[in-house]
């Protein structure tokens, strides 16, 4: 699903500090992995290798674990996101109401595919289960937010906001 | 406590927040300062009031006035007139409750709200849910003081099984034998849990439930700790749903702060604490073992049963597990009693069920029916039919693990061994509808590659079997699949049905199996017309230019992506079906809707 991209990481001494208070806080939790996952990832938008390390290291939890643990759960990602991610939702209400020709507009719009990222790190397009706004289907996020009642006559003046 | 002459109740479920209502609400107060109103009327966010089609949606009371699809625009005018003249803004009303001599009428006198009943949903768009003595003033809590109180834990257990409430997570096991299993289990601590990973696409019940009232969750699952003897709970939920998490959060820091959490409750040694814990997008996380290593730490595979959760849990632990619509009935039960439970529904399936309607329907939103209705029912009157003037086809209930109903089974009444009988199940209670646009080959391969893609990998009948299912769809849609590809289809399903580890595994092939019991002439005309009788399956379609229609324009050439269409201007043109892509652009793009998609 995400494919391996190389790109360096760039981590700042507040972020690795911010992540050292979360591992603290949930050190004696039981099951304290999963959640220090989600606040590392808002604090990096990302959970690069070295991130994993230094929860393995601050957690005593070896790094495989932890891999096996990012690359099972979709929501964790090892690559960055654009500045502008777009989410298509694929939901079965969505799905019926044409959801994917929406998303095939869009590769076409900024020429990446479903989990990429384009060049100048702007947009990152995601294929999404669904968020639950049937009753606006077919619906696109980006960022936070809400596009519903889609057309693919909407796409380009929509991407052009951003 | 503070007196206001109109109460404007503003929809904040995630329907309407995606439509826009904070914009509303800001709107609204503004409006409401600016003509120095704003003591005298009184603004609240509730919870979803259902009909997420016509989103955003205001109720203003004493009136009722329901406003629909109202823009920030609009709310000058609701204010000048309506709050501040005291007259309603016709135009803006929903349609359906004007009556002919202009009056409005109630809401439950509109279609869609006429043959709902609200149990689990009782307070959901009624209250601000980020209030607890919103709740408390709407009786919540009580069930928690009786239960602590009055009852012992072995009184509680009776009652919920007397009333014969089934979990509505999908398996529809009675509840209160859970209840008494856990109850019996030997531990020295017992957890309980509530099942938030709501992942059916299409289903967002239990959202709107912890969106709109998340005390009845909590409330309910300190009283199933007290019936069992655990004295802490953990809410497992999807992380996709932010609104949902944070007013959960909110609820459950209020009611520690009242001492409905935390050291002995109303003042009993009973003492019982909740966290939440965020799942990470994995559907199979669904599934109540998978749901309790994900919750332990780990990678939400799930492990055979039994031991069943009721006796080797969380951390090897006891462990209650249920849903959150069916801890959104528990207090009710308790403060309306079994019996009057019990009538409500049929035979074997008790109470109501809350559906997800979506797809090709008039009044996409969330229903809450009594078990018994029937899916004509709920398609046609309170979803106000199929638009467009399109034909009802089918609708499918129980997402990836569940079935197509046709429309000849329409009248079938809605409880779950119905619809387990007709292939079907009622899964956390999505329902989408279907029109004849929509084509059931395609369908299933739809929710194979939903299945495919959340398969956890630990067993090999769902791990490789779902894949081969979708390599087989996936010949069929492309016109390349053989008679023999439909019984091997067959057979693999059956297969997989049998063999595989969990729910997952073995519900996934009930899409398949479903359209190939209903619809199994659209998988034949797959396979030796090389036809999609729905005009879906894009390697199936051939364009066409009508030669007496086209004036030849050449506009159509001109928008071709790969040059496939050629012709001499003011002559018929010709589409090469060799180099044409399906895109579909040309025939959108005619003016003179010359172009044609033969199916």
């Amino acid at each position: 699903m995400n494919g391996q991209k190389c790109c360096t990481f760039v981590g700042t001494e507040e972020q690795a500090q911010k992540l050292k208070e979360v591992i603290e806080k949930h050190k004696n939790q039981k099951g304290a992995l999963i959640p220090v996952l989600h606040e590392a990832q808002e604090i990096y938008g990302y959970l690069p290798l070295e991130v994993q390390k230094m929860i393995s290291e601050g957690l005593n939890v070896p790094l495989t674990e932890i891999y096996g643990i990012v690359t099972f759960y979709t929501q964790f990602s090892l690559n960055p996101k654009g500045k502008y991610k777009i989410s298509v939702c694929l939901g079965t209400a969505c799905y019926v109401k044409g959801a994917g020709a929406i998303i095939d507009k869009i590769k076409e719009k900024i020429g990446i595919d479903v989990g990429e990222c384009t060049e100048d790190g702007k947009f990152s397009l995601e294929a999404t289960r669904c968020i639950g706004a049937c009753g606006l289907a077919p619906v696109v996020t980006i960022n936070d937010d809400v596009y519903g009642r889609l057309t693919v006559d909407d796409v380009e003046g929509i991407l052009n906001k951003y | 406590m503070e007196l206001v002459r109109s109460h404007v109740l503003v929809c904040g479920g995630t329907g309407c927040t995606s439509s826009g209502c904070e914009k509303i609400i800001n709107e609204m107060e503004e409006q409401l300062i600016k003509h120095g109103i704003e003591r005298e009327i009184k603004v609240i966010k509730t919870g979803c009031f259902g009909l997420c089609a016509l989103g955003p949606v205001v109720i203003v009371y004493p009136e009722g006035a329901f406003y629909s699809m109202v823009k920030p625009e609009d709310v000058k005018e609701i204010v000048e007139e309506h709050l501040l003249k005291g007259r309603i803004v016709k135009r803006l009303l929903y349609q359906e409750t004007v009556q002919e001599d202009d009056t409005v009428k109630s809401l439950n006198q509109v279609d869609f709200y006429k043959k709902q009943f609200r149990i689990a949903l009782r307070n959901c768009g009624v209250i601000n849910p980020e209030n607890i003595d919103e709740y408390i003033a709407f009786g919540g809590y009580s069930a928690l003081g009786k239960v602590l109180t009055e009852m012992t834990p072995e009184q509680v257990i009776d009652i919920i099984k007397r009333s014969g409430l089934r979990g509505r997570g999908g398996g529809g096991f009675p509840t209160g034998l859970k209840w008494e299993f856990t109850a019996k289990a030997q531990g020295d601590q017992k957890y309980v849990a509530c099942n938030a990973d709501e992942g059916d696409p299409g289903a967002f019940m239990d959202r709107s439930i912890l969106e709109g009232d998340p005390h009845s969750v909590i409330e309910a699952m300190a009283i199933a700790g007290y019936a069992v003897g655990a004295n802490q709970g953990f809410i497992y939920i999807r992380a996709e749903y932010p609104i949902a998490v944070k007013r959960l959060q909110i609820a459950i820091d209020q009611a520690r702060e009242y001492g409905l959490l935390g050291q002995n409750i109303f003042g009993t040694d009973f003492s019982f604490d909740l966290e939440i814990r965020l799942g990470a997008g994995a559907f199979v996380c669904g599934e109540e073992t998978a749901l309790m290593t994900s919750i332990e730490g780990h990678r939400g595979e799930p492990r055979p049963r039994p031991p069943f959760p009721a006796v080797k849990g969380l951390w090897g632990k006891p462990t209650l597990l249920n849903n959150v619509e069916t801890y959104a009935n528990i207090p009710v039960i308790i403060t309306k009693g079994p019996e009057w439970f019990s009538s409500i529904g049929t035979e074997k399936s008790k109470g109501t069920k809350v559906f997800a309607l979506g797809g090709k329907i008039k009044n996409t939103g969330l229903v809450e029916i009594p078990m018994g209705t029937t899916l004509r029912e709920i398609v046609e009157e309170i979803g106000g039919g199929v638009p467009n003037g399109k034909k009802f086809k089918a609708a499918q209930t129980g997402g990836p693990s569940g079935g197509c109903i046709p429309a000849e089974l329409a009248d079938t009444p809605i409880d779950y061994d119905s619809l387990i009988s007709i292939g079907s199940m009622m899964g956390s209670g999505g329902l989408i509808v279907m029109d004849e646009d929509t084509c059931m080959v395609d369908i299933a391969k739809f929710f194979l590659e939903f299945t495919v893609d959340e398969s956890c990998g630990k067993c090999s009948p769902c791990r490789i079997g779902t894949k081969r299912m979708l390599e087989i769809l996936d010949k069929i849609t492309n016109g390349n699949g053989t008679m023999e590809d439909i019984e091997n289809l067959e057979t693999l399903c059956k297969n997989v049905k049998a063999s595989a580890l969990c729910g997952l595994g073995q519900s996934a092939p009930n899409p398949i199996l479903s359209t190939l019991r209903y619809f199994r002439d659209e998988y034949i005309a797959h396979v030796k017309d090389k036809k999609c009788p729905a005009g879906v399956c894009k390697s199936l379609l051939v364009y066409t230019i009508d030669a007496g229609l086209c004036r030849g324009c050449g506009i159509c050439a001109k928008q071709c992506p790969v040059n496939a269409i050629s012709g001499e201007r003011k002559k018929p043109y010709t589409i090469d079906t060799e180099k044409c892509i399906k895109c579909g652009v040309c025939m959108e793009k005619c003016p003179f809707k010359a172009i044609f998609k033969n199916h």
